[in-house]
């Protein structure tokens, strides 16, 4: 309620201030990783929308944990677009109807301007000489993991662990077995992806981190380089990076075309080498063979291929009951 | 500070009682401060808990008792609630002796210890979480040393006890100095001259007048440590079954959009806490019409 009254206040003193200072604000509801690359893209975007519109902007984030995030906007956060790191949560508003049903469609590549993917990383010098999914189950080894109960990391970690039976012509009994051993091995289940990558790396807790491919840039920048080397499993999943208008807030606010705007640069060359930078996936073939170096080439199947989709694996895996649970719960 | 703040408020039972005699009020009339009493009660606690329960109320009574009842959330019970009691249990003891030595003693420094009792009532929980797991993790200050002697204390039940140790001692520590204060000491001299030894002025003359307020630390400890969440994810390694917190598993339901599972549990929760909330009031009712003290 106050915050209508704000939002009141707020457009009263902007229809006063009269039309010079038209400027126009665009909020965008991120997740937590994604706070340093989307401060370079704002950087970056503002000036150029100046160039091609000659208006000026101003963009503002807000950062936390996905699913949090999307309950806030689903609460009223007025969010202009939301750009996220698991297709359920922008699922979830489009349920909501706070974004458009058909969102995957409203922008190129299922609405993900970029992926990412899910690696390894282990202790400098790899000491316990773990190069695939097969060697995480090994007894002795350690493995980290966030809990996909409470994490989007967590669920793409499993879903890829999962995938990686599967690729392999295993059944769902071989794969439900090798995630029951894979678990074993699991000492610390985080809450979030910053949180097991502090145990990992501040508790020395486990031999092995399985992490977003984005989250190894911003170990080393944290850790400094050489404390970790950077596994490649032979296979993994694709992690699509979806982005939405939330038509709700630009009806209101008039913020449509701007709203576009911003998410369409994040598929321009600019965006994607933006992106690139952070070692978030770009969607732009070209842009990511100029930085192979950064994504070595690994196998990867997307969840629509194994899964059906991110709601289909949630349903099955991750709900209440579901094979996840089992793997806790029946000894 | 908030010790001459207790002080301050220590004398206001028997301010009350004098007022109930009926012949001046500070505060304006009964009805007025009454009505005002439960207007902002209703707004600050009853609706937002009735949106709880009701929104619980979009479950059918079979998914309400599968979500409450699935063996992951019976083992969170199991946790939440045993740790709790024990951190309390702690809290009592140790509280009583913090609190014991800030009034009975004068050393240097006592201000400062008097202050860092507070400490845990404004730090935010996260982070003494991740200092307190800094500390007992495998390579911490401290860990590093018990862990060879096979004491884990950081990602198991242990780092959940500790962390709630940590949040519950100032309850304990502020509810009972201002009555430790307030006992006078002729009546434990009165006891050594009539030749009773130490443990017989504790037990029969300074428990009785303080063990109302150790109760009431002790249920404004446990009640804390049942709602903490902030400080134990970080220490108990949340694993299924083993070391995850109910507080975690409503999270968690959160994360997956379920919110009538997610307000469910929240409900046992709420009801199981209130359930002993009560009892402790019981029983300290008890306590004072046999003891006769106030």
């Amino acid at each position: 309620m106050t915050n209508k009254i704000k939002t009141l206040l707020a457009a009263g003193l902007l229809a006063a201030s009269g039309v010079a200072s038209a400027q126009q604000t665009l909020l965008n509801v991120s997740y937590d990783v994604a706070r340093e690359f989307y401060k370079d893209i704002n950087a970056a975007f503002v000036p150029a929308y100046k160039k091609a519109t000659g208006k000026d902007v101003k963009v503002e984030q807000s950062h936390a944990g996905s699913s949090a995030q999307a309950r806030a906007v689903a609460d009223g956060l007025d969010a202009d677009v939301v750009t996220m790191n698991t297709t359920t949560d922008v699922e979830f508003l489009a349920e909501k109807g706070v974004v458009a049903k058909d969102w995957s469609k409203r922008f190129p590549d299922n609405a993900s301007p970029t992926t990412s993917t899910m690696l390894f990383l282990v202790r400098e010098g790899n000491p316990k000489g773990i190069k695939d999914w097969d060697d995480l189950v090994k007894p002795g080894v350690q493995v980290v993991v966030v809990n996909p109960k409470t994490g989007g990391n967590g669920r793409y970690a499993y879903l890829a662990a999962w995938g990686s039976v599967k690729k392999k012509g295993g059944t769902d009994d071989q794969a439900r077995e090798f995630l029951t051993k894979l678990y074993k091995n699991v000492p610390v289940l985080a809450r979030g992806g910053r949180d097991a990558t502090t145990a990992f790396l501040q508790r020395n807790t486990g031999d092995v981190l399985i992490t977003f491919e984005s989250e190894v840039e911003s170990v080393n920048r944290e850790f400094g380089n050489g404390k970790v080397d950077v596994v490649y499993p032979s296979t993994s999943i694709v992690a699509e990076n979806p982005v939405a208008v939330v038509e709700r807030t630009v009806a209101k606010k008039g913020t449509g075309d701007l709203a576009k705007a911003y998410l369409n640069f994040l598929y321009s060359d600019e965006g994607q080498e933006i992106a690139a930078k952070h070692s978030i996936r770009p969607r732009n073939p070209k842009i990511l063979a100029k930085y192979e170096k950064t994504f070595k080439p690994v196998k990867l199947f997307t969840v629509q291929e194994l899964f059906g989709s991110l709601g289909e694996a949630q349903k099955v895996h991750f709900n209440d009951g579901g094979q996840f649970d089992k793997i806790y719960t029946v000894k | 500070m908030s010790a001459s703040a207790a002080r301050l408020a220590a004398p206001l039972p028997a301010a009350a009682k004098g007022s109930r005699g009926g012949s001046k009020r500070v505060l304006p009339g009964f009805h007025l401060t009454l009505g005002y009493t439960l207007l902002y009660l209703g707004l600050i606690v009853l609706i937002p808990l009735t949106a709880l329960v009701f929104k619980t109320f979009t479950l059918s009574w079979d998914q309400f008792v599968a979500a409450v009842s699935s063996p992951r959330v019976m083992a969170s019970y199991r946790l939440t609630f045993g740790a709790s009691f024990i951190a309390a249990i702690v809290n009592v003891f140790f509280g009583l002796l913090v609190a014991w030595v800030l009034v009975r003693y004068t050393f240097p420094g006592k201000k400062i210890v008097d202050a860092l009792v507070d400490l845990p009532f404004a730090l935010p929980t996260a982070v003494a979480g991740i200092s307190l797991t800094a500390l007992l993790a495998g390579n911490g200050w401290i860990g590093q040393y018990l862990e060879p002697l096979g004491i884990k204390l950081a990602f198991n039940p242990n780092g959940v006890v500790i962390a709630l140790i940590f949040i519950g001692l100032p309850f304990v520590v502020r509810t009972v100095q201002p009555v430790l204060e307030d006992t006078e000491r002729e009546l434990e001299e009165a006891a050594m001259c009539l030749g009773a030894t130490r443990w017989q002025t504790f037990s029969r003359v300074i428990l009785p007048a303080i063990l109302p307020a150790l109760l009431t630390g002790f249920a404004m400890a446990f009640a804390r440590a049942v709602g903490e969440y902030g400080s134990v994810i970080f220490i108990a390694g949340n694993m299924p079954m083993v070391s995850e917190i109910t507080p975690l598993i409503i999270i968690g339901k959160l994360e997956q959009y379920d919110y009538a599972g997610a307000t469910a549990v929240a409900t046992v929760m709420l009801v199981i806490s209130f359930a002993l909330l009560l009892v402790i009031n019981a029983l300290q009712a008890w306590q004072r019409k046999t003891q006769g003290v106030a």
